[in-house]
């Protein structure tokens, strides 16, 4: 794995930030949201603030933007000097000027950050227009040009498109162009790639980094995600509730990190390389999936085709094993989830649950077998009603097929232990919990039906990696002592290659690739495959050994 | 509590658990006395005839069109009945329907919304018979309605609440809509739970929020229909005192004697002012974001 090691003490120092404090608004003895940070940015490096979510890398970003919600956080001291400039007793006009100028910013989100109703053109012309005095057609003329730089293509097509036109990774390339465009001295890239799919995510690394050597950008890089950071820090601040607990350019803090915290941050990255495969049982599958299939819309004659989100999916699942689908968006991994739960009426092919086939049956007949297959979703915010007890939450299918409520509650209690709750969160509401809490009351509550297969859709994509390690035990735990099949929904390879003992790969609706897991993610066959690994960030790296992956693997990687 | 929600709450713990207030809300000092003068008006419309010194129907020949007096507070009106006295008893008819209205358009229109916004099927028809009923003019229709009945009180409240329940089907369905995508949702589909119980027991706590300050609207408004219908001569029979009714026998004398109108007006008035207040209050408070920003 090779990692940045410029030395870049000698740069030009664009961002400095001493002892900041920032704490809620109007209440200085409350507990502070930053605790004395201290930063430094030279020009052209590139700074990963790294840290789960709450530790408070976002608030740094926004107190540098001067952007922070003015009823909600205040700054309470400490300096943010802009090559001079004093940020934190800027005046709104100042801070207008600013920003686009001296300091830009990217989100997470390029479809909200866009104005859906004015083409993507003229949102970047509108920077132009109020910070400079370009001529209308001299405005367009430097659009066009950025957009060249940040490799759309078509330029002028894309310029005249509105945002919904165009793809997640072509929008986040119009926010870059609208972010550079003016020249900043530093851009702040909050989660820009999160949303987006990882072979489209290299890209946009890639063009980051390049526009960052061509305009000599300071980059303050903020992400979860160790992966990344590998691929693009030269230095790394690690942040934990509101402190920067650990700073170090990237080799160290990979080879040898000092904190326990960055460790065990560390520790929690799951390898791209594929756990040892467990024996296969005799037992007869639990799912049996044959030629699935999934068109969605086709009018009623299906005369204008439709779109096929599934095409002849097949796959079966033995009791205790776990099968991944692995995919980008739109390869049609949920709908096949989705068809195995009867979420959706699939409109052709078989699915056999228990020795049942459930594809064609009616919603009324479904009914009693509902209890033989279930479902854990991603989103542990929306998962369950937020107006409802957990108790409440984790009786309602026990109840649903006639278990006395005593029984349930008794039952249900039992869960709560077994996915390492206290026994009060029974009374409580979704909102007392974390994240990864709520997770394992939804699991629990999939569990709580006994059913002999567990589809997890995306169930650990929403939480921290620590959190996510945890759920990922859980999930083994639970299915080690049922003898449960899962089936696991993942857009994360390094997620699929820990927990799974197959694989399929989905691409566009279709299976390009399907088998043991040691086998498809070390010795992938179809293209779609390789290129996927290849694309995942960091992925010669063994994040939780501090040390390179074994030749090998690494030698595939490449050569592939 | 520690039983399951409904089981040995106070109602109160259970309507605000399902509003999920805010804790902390704080209210401003306008809709405290808007519902103190809301109750004052409701409190002396029920106990009118406990209070009132004549009998609002009993006509007095002798005594037409007298000024306010120690006998007859605010005069007499052509008949020589006491403006006083009918005014506060005609607050009982006219609060009636706008509370009946608002809770019979409520109830049939969250039945019908909830209904609509699950099942695709139903959903086209019904909300294309809800559109044409929407297309026509409420007041219209309301007339149509009371000439087709005869003008009695509960024949009030159905013209009132015909035009109403589109906008209530409208604004529940919407809500299912959305809410019927959440992922609880679906997970109570996969634990087998039936139609109705994923209706009444997920869905509907959803729609209530905007379902009590829609409620307050159509109060208003539903006394104000009253009002027109009366004063157009389709609403309750003459002889029962409403303040519509008053107004429209008092306008061919409004010269003479402007209390006629001015009296039952202001009460009008002061009535839709103050529940529409509450209503806005109620929003400002149910409303999500503000939930976020307190939250």
């Amino acid at each position: 794995m090779k990692f940045k090691s410029r030395d870049l003490s000698a740069a030009r120092r664009i961002l400095k930030i001493r002892d900041l404090r920032v704490g809620l608004s109007g209440r200085p003895d409350a507990e502070p949201v930053l605790d004395g940070i201290d930063l430094d940015i030279h020009a052209g490096e590139t700074h990963c603030l790294v840290g789960e979510s709450g530790s408070g890398k976002s608030v740094t970003s926004l107190a540098t933007m001067g952007l922070l919600p003015k009823d909600a956080l205040e700054v309470q001291g400490g300096q943010i000097d802009l090559e001079g400039f004093e940020i934190t007793s800027a005046t709104p006009q100042q801070m207008r000027r600013l920003r686009a100028q001296r300091i830009a910013m990217i989100f997470q989100e390029p479809m909200t950050a866009l104005n859906p109703v004015l083409r993507v053109g003229e949102q970047i012309e509108e920077v132009l227009a109020m910070h400079t005095d370009l001529s209308q057609s001299d405005a367009k003329a430097r659009t066009l040009d950025i957009m060249e730089q940040v490799h759309l293509p078509d330029v002028d097509r894309i310029y005249a498109a509105f945002p919904h036109q165009l793809s997640g990774g072509q929008r986040q390339r119009i926010m870059i162009a609208m972010a550079l465009v003016l020249d900043p001295d530093l851009l702040i890239a909050d989660e820009p790639t999160t949303a987006l799919d990882v072979t489209t995510q290299l890209q946009i690394l890639k063009l980051i980094e390049e526009m960052q050597e061509r305009h000599g950008t300071a980059v303050l890089f903020i992400t979860h995600d160790m992966g990344v950071v590998a691929e693009i820090a030269d230095t790394v601040s690690v942040m934990q509730k509101g402190r920067i607990v650990e700073r170090a350019p990237i080799r160290t803090l990979l080879t040898a990190p000092k904190e326990e915290y960055t460790r065990k941050l560390l520790t929690a990255v799951p390898n791209l390389a594929p756990r040892a495969g467990r024996a296969a049982p005799d037992a007869a599958a639990v799912l049996r999936v044959e030629g699935l299939e999934m068109t969605y819309g086709g009018g009623w004659f299906r005369t204008a085709g439709g779109v096929r989100a599934a095409q002849d999916v097949t796959f079966d699942i033995a009791p205790g094993r776990t099968l991944g689908i692995v995919g980008e968006s739109g390869s049609g991994k949920s709908t096949v989830a989705r068809c195995i739960m009867r979420l959706i009426d699939p409109t052709g092919g078989e699915v056999v649950v228990a020795g049942t086939e459930i594809a064609q049956m009616s919603r009324r007949q479904l009914g009693p077998h509902r209890k033989h297959f279930q479902i854990v979703f991603q989103d542990p915010y929306r998962s369950l009603n937020p107006r409802w007890t957990v108790a409440r939450s984790l009786c309602e299918g026990p109840i649903n097929f006639g278990t006395p409520k005593a029984e349930a509650m008794a039952r249900a209690a039992e869960l709560l232990e077994l996915v390492e709750l206290p026994r009060d969160a029974m009374t409580r509401y979704p909102h007392q919990f974390s994240g990864g809490q709520r997770q394992r009351i939804a699991i629990a509550r999939a569990v709580a039906m006994q059913p002999d297969l567990l589809v997890a859709d995306e169930a650990v994509s929403a939480l921290d990696v620590s959190v996510q390690a945890q759920v990922l035990g859980l999930l083994e735990d639970v299915q080690k002592r049922f003898g449960i099949a899962m089936l696991f929904i993942t857009h994360d390879l390094r997620v699929a290659a820990q927990i799974c003992d197959d694989v399929v790969v989905m691409q566009k609706g279709r299976v390009v690739e399907q088998g043991a897991a040691t086998d498809v993610l070390t010795n992938p066959r179809h293209s779609y495959t390789r290129s996927l690994i290849e694309a995942a960030p960091g992925r010669n790296w063994d994040f939780a050994n501090f040390r390179a992956l074994g030749g090998a693997q690494a030698e595939q990687g490449t050569t592939a | 509590m520690t039983e399951l929600p409904g089981s040995r709450h106070s109602a109160f713990q259970v309507l605000s658990g399902m509003l999920s207030l805010p804790a902390g809300a704080r209210v401003g000092i306008g809709p405290g006395l808007a519902a103190l003068v809301l109750v004052a008006i409701v409190v002396a419309s029920i106990c009118a005839p406990l209070y009132v010194p004549h009998d609002p129907l009993a006509m007095d020949a002798m005594a037409r069109l007298r000024p306010p007096s120690s006998e007859h507070l605010l005069g007499t009106d052509p008949y020589g009945r006491d403006i006083f006295s009918r005014v506060m008893t005609g607050g009982r008819v006219s609060l009636l329907i706008g509370v009946g209205a608002a809770i019979v358009s409520v109830t049939v229109g969250l039945a019908i919304g909830l209904v609509a916004g699950f099942f695709r099927t139903v959903d086209g028809i019904v909300m294309r018979i809800m559109d044409s009923l929407m297309a026509i003019p409420a007041i219209l229709l309301a007339i149509a309605l009371v000439a087709l009945n005869g003008p009695s009180l509960g024949s009030v409240i159905i013209a009132i609440t015909v035009p109403e329940v589109p906008r209530v089907v409208r604004l529940v369905r919407s809500v299912v809509l959305s809410a019927r995508e959440e992922p609880y949702v679906e997970a109570a589909i996969a634990l087998g739970s039936s139609m109705p119980k994923i209706l009444l027991q997920h869905l509907m706590p959803n729609t209530l929020a905007p379902l009590i300050v829609q409620g307050t609207y159509i109060c208003a408004s539903a006394i104000l229909i009253e009002a027109i219908l009366s004063f157009l001569g389709a609403g309750v029979s003459t002889e029962i005192p409403t303040w519509g009714n008053i107004m429209a026998e008092g306008r061919s004398y409004f010269q003479i004697k402007p209390g006629l109108i001015f009296w039952p007006g202001l009460l009008l008035s002061l009535c839709i002012l103050c529940i529409n207040l509450l209503g806005d209050t109620a929003r400002d408070l149910l409303d999500p974001r503000m939930k976020k920003r307190e939250g």
